[in-house]
């Protein structure tokens, strides 16, 4: 079995904070990393490999810089690697990004599953997995719990609702997004960044997947970003000390008062 | 690229570099860079990797950097797409919530575009419910019922909307942003090629150019986006729950059901096998006006029972922290934050959770957020509106008891 | 970041042992040391890590490194948690006599499954009559046909019950003191082999310290580490290498106690201010970690020395487990210090750091024993140098 998983290198948005004065993002010293949802990915695609024999290729598009995000991905198994880095993928929104990624799977070939964590931590969109699985023409489940059956014809899978999951048979190939719940990531070895350290990462161009120019970047993206601004402040909270029935009967009062009880 | 530094203004500061979220902008020095000026030494240089999200120029104090978009005519066509369209999420054939909140909206946004409000009802046997769509704001209710229908799956709901706006063209589509929503708008929007933005918390159409002004978090809530799609249509959002208020039900409003039959067979690479109701969970979180959310605090999963009992006499829904789900106390359907949901409620309380960042990325935009923890220094109370210091096991049963009074 | 002079590959099994210290340790501690379990789930992570790999030859399935990786790795699992340390140092320690003695096929044989972590070993040494007087072993060891026969009990063995490859020292010639001694490898599941009762310690608590019985214990004479007669000098040099390792535990366990003390003083306020602006406590955190450095500094140069293969390192190594075990000692009391009142209560991790620490003072010969051996050297020097 062929797998992919689409992961993404995002700033580590705990650590970004917002300058009071200015009002601007602070950045300084913010670690990249791989996004949260996308180690979840790896991993789920690495224990399918480990049942059904294959590969996992690890795809990402971004900067040169994102080559990291691709090394650790080798660390912990993945079987190749591959980063779609071209100047003119710069200012792409999820519909270009599933384009562009669409691109590079068509040009890895032959892939039987696909698998996105739900969504990327700097953007909370959850819509590029889906657009991938669009562009291609394949069956899509979202927010994948467990997979609960997979061979090269059909897979089974849990995808979790609001109030529960739904259980899902789709034929493979297909496209799955993954939620936390799916499994606990592995931790690299010595040995996979060792080897991780000497590999070689794929890389390719807009032109080297063949992407059309318009649809690529900021050409190919239909959304713009207006204007950037910092969420309202919230108030300094009211905090009662002391004694329980006195703290609580103070608390009680206040939300009275308020009118939000 | 459409990023572009006047060198003329810029001072070499660096607030630029400290404001962008990639870490893609450097200061160098002018003579290197070949542009000299009278009084500056350094300039602001942008690398590659650039999304063009904008930061930087709220940042610049000397307006030194514009971003630009490349100039496409509008495409004739545009102003044949008419009317607002709110996709009628049903599930078990009943229409959620959310539809409703979005009715609520579209009106308000109708009234400014001198639009009509249209629901798309998808669904097997859903046609009782086109009625309440109604009551709720809908001016037409289009309804295509078909078994293959019955419950969501992405491929033949995205069949027959794309169908549907090939019919109709609507000028906006507005979903939930829930399991069902951001799955099927992302593949409708990539069919038909057009501009999606996920997870508003607020929606305008902006006065001169009447196109849709939709504004959501970003960066984990860091920083809020106004986002808009200028040329393509129909321009889509995906709403957070909660954001928007339900019309009052009008029983004498009045509108048009259009019943559509979809050109050919409906069919899907995927079936849903089974469908498992949380029977944890009375209420579902992304529903609940009320969160009680447990922590690390709790100390043992049994503690947990606390939490419940205190929910079920607000008729509150349980959420929890990272540390508890990780600890094995509470399932995952349960977590709050930055990789479990995000929820909006009315009121939060948050009950022995210390209030670490990733907690906070799913609550903060909560109406009203209520700490208790022992430890006053607790980040919670940074961010609560209301906090008792003090310890869960004493204060809790205390609010249960002043509470059923 | 200070990197020490750390090689590449150093600097990522530092990287990854912090990683699985961090990630993976800290959040169970307080409940391993409660509880006084030992960390199966931790060792099965620091095998799939490769972590036992770093200390093994490459022809055995290992890494190639030495002292110096096995002490990278041994104080950042100290910081969060010195009793999985213990466990995985210790495994170290077992391995030791047959890195520095053993046959060929004797490592074939048992190193590729310490390296991939499959096996974990022990050392046994201490008996209820021999601590540090290793002379008095009273386990004995038969010569009997192709066979030794033991006799015997040891004590206080970390990872006892819980390894699978023991090194055991045992007398083979009682006439001839301590130069009577060899050392043996016995495999758990050997007929006569059994485990005592397990201790409850003061602190390590995650570690498993069992007592090994030997009843008519039979074990093929192949299992003989070096020849007969060596096992003093096996054992004396199994501590000059390891000993640094106790240094590193000791390093970590401060450095983690300082940790914690520093985020605990920024955090606490009294007299409306953090109580870290208090001169008091400032100057006290500089002394905790001016002494930690030197330590470190010590202990990395003793475990250079062992790995550059220089002969007399045992002052340099007694000294490195010395000053960092004193030195750990005093800085975990200051941590407690720090935290005040908290600082003595279970819930803050403050109490287990120190408790941890007083064990590092004990093993592998007491501090006293140390010193004996690094005066005894100096006087030495002096006589030679004064010729």
């Amino acid at each position: 079995m062929k797998i992919v998983v689409c992961i993404k290198q995002v700033p580590d948005t705990t650590e970004v904070k917002i300058n009071p004065e200015t009002n601007t993002l602070v950045r300084e010293g913010v670690e990249s990393i791989i996004n949260p949802f996308d180690m979840y990915a790896i991993e789920e695609g690495l224990r399918i490999k480990e049942r059904l024999n294959g590969e996992v290729v690890a795809l990402c598009m971004g900067p040169p810089q994102a080559e990291a995000a691709l090394k650790e991905a080798l660390s912990l198994g993945c079987d190749g690697a591959v980063l779609l880095t071209d100047r003119s993928f710069a200012g792409a929104d999820t519909l270009a990004t599933a384009y562009t990624l669409s691109r590079g799977i068509k040009s890895i070939k032959d892939v039987d599953l696909i698998i996105c964590g739900k969504q990327a931590i700097d953007g909370d969109t959850a819509q590029v997995g889906p657009g991938i699985a669009e562009m291609l023409d394949l069956p899509c489940i979202t927010y994948v719990g467990k997979v609960e059956e997979i061979d090269d014809k059909h897979i089974k899978a849990y995808r979790m609702m609001e109030g529960g999951y739904n259980v899902i048979e789709a034929s493979v190939p297909c496209l799955i997004t993954v939620v936390k719940e799916i499994n606990e990531p592995r931790l690299p070895s010595l040995r996979g960044k060792m080897n991780a350290m000497k590999a070689q990462i794929t890389k390719w161009s807009a032109a080297d997947i063949a992407c059309e120019v318009d649809r690529i970047g900021q050409m190919g993206s239909p959304t713009w970003v207006r204007k950037i601004f910092a969420p309202p402040k919230r108030e300094k909270g009211m905090i009662f000390k002391g004694e329980p029935p006195d703290t609580v009967g103070g608390l009680l009062s206040a939300l009275k008062d308020k009118g939000v009880l | 690229m459409g990023i572009i530094i006047d060198q003329n203004k810029c001072s070499g500061c660096g607030l630029c570099v400290k404001s962008c979220p990639f870490d893609v902008i450097q200061i160098k020095s002018r003579k290197d860079e070949n542009k000299l000026h009278p009084r500056y030494k350094n300039i602001a240089v942008i690398l590659e990797g650039c999304t063009l999200c904008g930061a930087c120029v709220e940042a610049c104090p000397v307006d030194a950097i514009t971003v630009t978009r490349e100039k496409k005519e509008p495409a004739a066509t545009i102003k044949d797409y008419k009317g607002i369209w709110v996709f009628a999420e049903q599930q078990d054939s009943v229409v959620q919530e959310v539809a409703l909140e979005l009715l609520g909206k579209a009106r308000d946004l109708a009234g400014k575009l001198s639009a009509e409000v249209t629901a798309v009802l998808l669904g097997d046997k859903v046609a009782k419910e086109a009625d309440r769509l109604i009551h709720h704001g809908a001016d037409r209710v289009i309804l295509v019922e078909d078994p293959v229908l019955k419950d969501f799956l992405d491929e033949p709901y995205a069949d027959v909307l794309c169908h549907l706006v090939g019919e109709y063209k609507p000028e906006i589509i507005l979903m939930g942003a829930t399991t069902i929503g951001r799955a099927f708008a992302s593949r409708v929007a990539a069919r038909i090629h057009t501009g999606l933005t996920a997870d508003c918390t607020d929606l305008d159409i902006d006065p001169q150019s009447k196109i849709l002004l939709q504004t959501r978090p970003a960066f984990g809530g860091n920083i809020m986006a106004t986002i808009h799609t200028e040329h393509h249509r129909p321009q889509m959002s995906t709403v957070r729950h909660k954001v928007f208020k339900p019309l009052e039900e009008d029983k004498s409003r009045k509108g048009d059901v259009v019943k559509v039959a979809y050109p050919g067979k409906i069919v899907s690479r995927s079936r849903i096998i089974d469908i498992i109701k949380d029977k944890t969970q009375q209420v579902n979180l992304t529903d609940a006006d009320i969160i009680v959310s447990g922590g690390r605090g709790l100390g043992k999963p049994e503690n947990f029972e606390l939490i419940r009992e205190f929910a079920e006499v607000l008729g509150a829904a349980v959420g929890a922290s990272r540390a508890a789900v990780d600890a094995n106390w509470i399932s995952y359907s349960h977590q709050v934050g930055q990789t479990g949901r995000t929820v909006a409620p009315k009121i939060y309380f948050a009950i022995g959770i210390s209030g670490a960042i990733q907690h906070q990325v799913g609550m903060r935009s909560s109406d009203v957020i209520i700490a208790v923890n022992k430890d006053p220094h607790a980040p919670i109370f940074d961010i609560a509106n209301y906090g008792i210091v003090g310890d869960l096991f004493q204060v809790v049963p205390e609010l249960i008891k002043q509470l059923k009074k | 970041m200070i990197n020490y002079g750390f090689t590449e590959q150093q600097i990522m099994i530092r990287d990854l042992a912090r990683q699985i210290a961090q990630e993976k340790v800290v959040p169970v501690r307080a409940e391993l040391d409660e509880k006084g379990e030992f960390p199966r789930e931790i060792v099965k992570l620091l095998a799939d890590s490769d972590l036992f790999r770093v200390f093994i030859p490459e022809e055995y399935g290992g890494l190639g490194g030495g002292a110096l990786d096995l002490c990278i790795v041994t104080e950042e699992l100290s910081k969060a948690c010195a009793g999985v340390a213990v466990s995985y140092a210790a495994s170290a320690l077992g391995t030791l006599p047959l890195a520095l003695f053993g046959s060929d096929e004797q490592k074939k044989k048992y190193m590729p499954d310490i390296a991939s972590g499959k096996k974990l070993a022990a050392f046994g040494l201490t008996e209820p009559n021999a601590g540090s007087d290793a002379g008095g072993i009273e386990t004995t060891a038969r010569k009997d046909g192709s066979e030794y026969v033991l006799n015997g009990n040891k004590i206080f063995i970390t990872n006892g019950g819980e390894a699978e490859i023991y090194t055991v020292i045992a007398m083979t010639n009682r006439g001839k003191g301590a130069r009577g001694a060899s050392a043996f490898i016995v495999d758990k599941g050997t007929k006569g082999f059994d485990f005592g009762k397990e201790e409850n310690k003061m602190g390590i608590r995650a570690s498993a310290t069992r007592e090994l019985i030997f009843d008519e214990c039979r074990i093929p004479a192949d299992n003989l580490i070096g020849r007969e007669g060596m096992g003093f000098i096996v054992a004396m040099r199994t501590f000059d290498n390891s000993r640094p390792g106790i240094g590193a535990q000791a390093v970590g366990i401060a450095q983690g106690a300082l940790d914690e003390a520093v985020r605990y003083a920024t955090q606490r306020v009294q007299f409306g201010q953090p109580v870290s602006s208090f001169q008091a406590i400032r100057h006290m955190i500089a002394d905790m970690a001016t002494k930690i450095e030197a330590a470190r500094t010590l202990v990395y140069y003793a475990a250079r020395l062992v790995d550059s293969g220089a002969k007399n390192m045992s002052k340099f190594s007694a000294m490195a487990k010395l000053f960092s075990s004193d030195m750990a000692m005093e800085v975990t009391t200051n941590a407690v210090q720090i935290f005040g009142g908290y600082g003595y209560m279970r819930e803050y991790p403050a109490e287990k750091y120190m408790r941890d620490a007083k064990i590092t003072q004990i093993y592998e010969g007491t501090n006293q024993v140390q010193r004996d051996v690094i005066g005894l050297e100096v006087i030495k020097e002096s006589k030679r140098n004064s010729r």
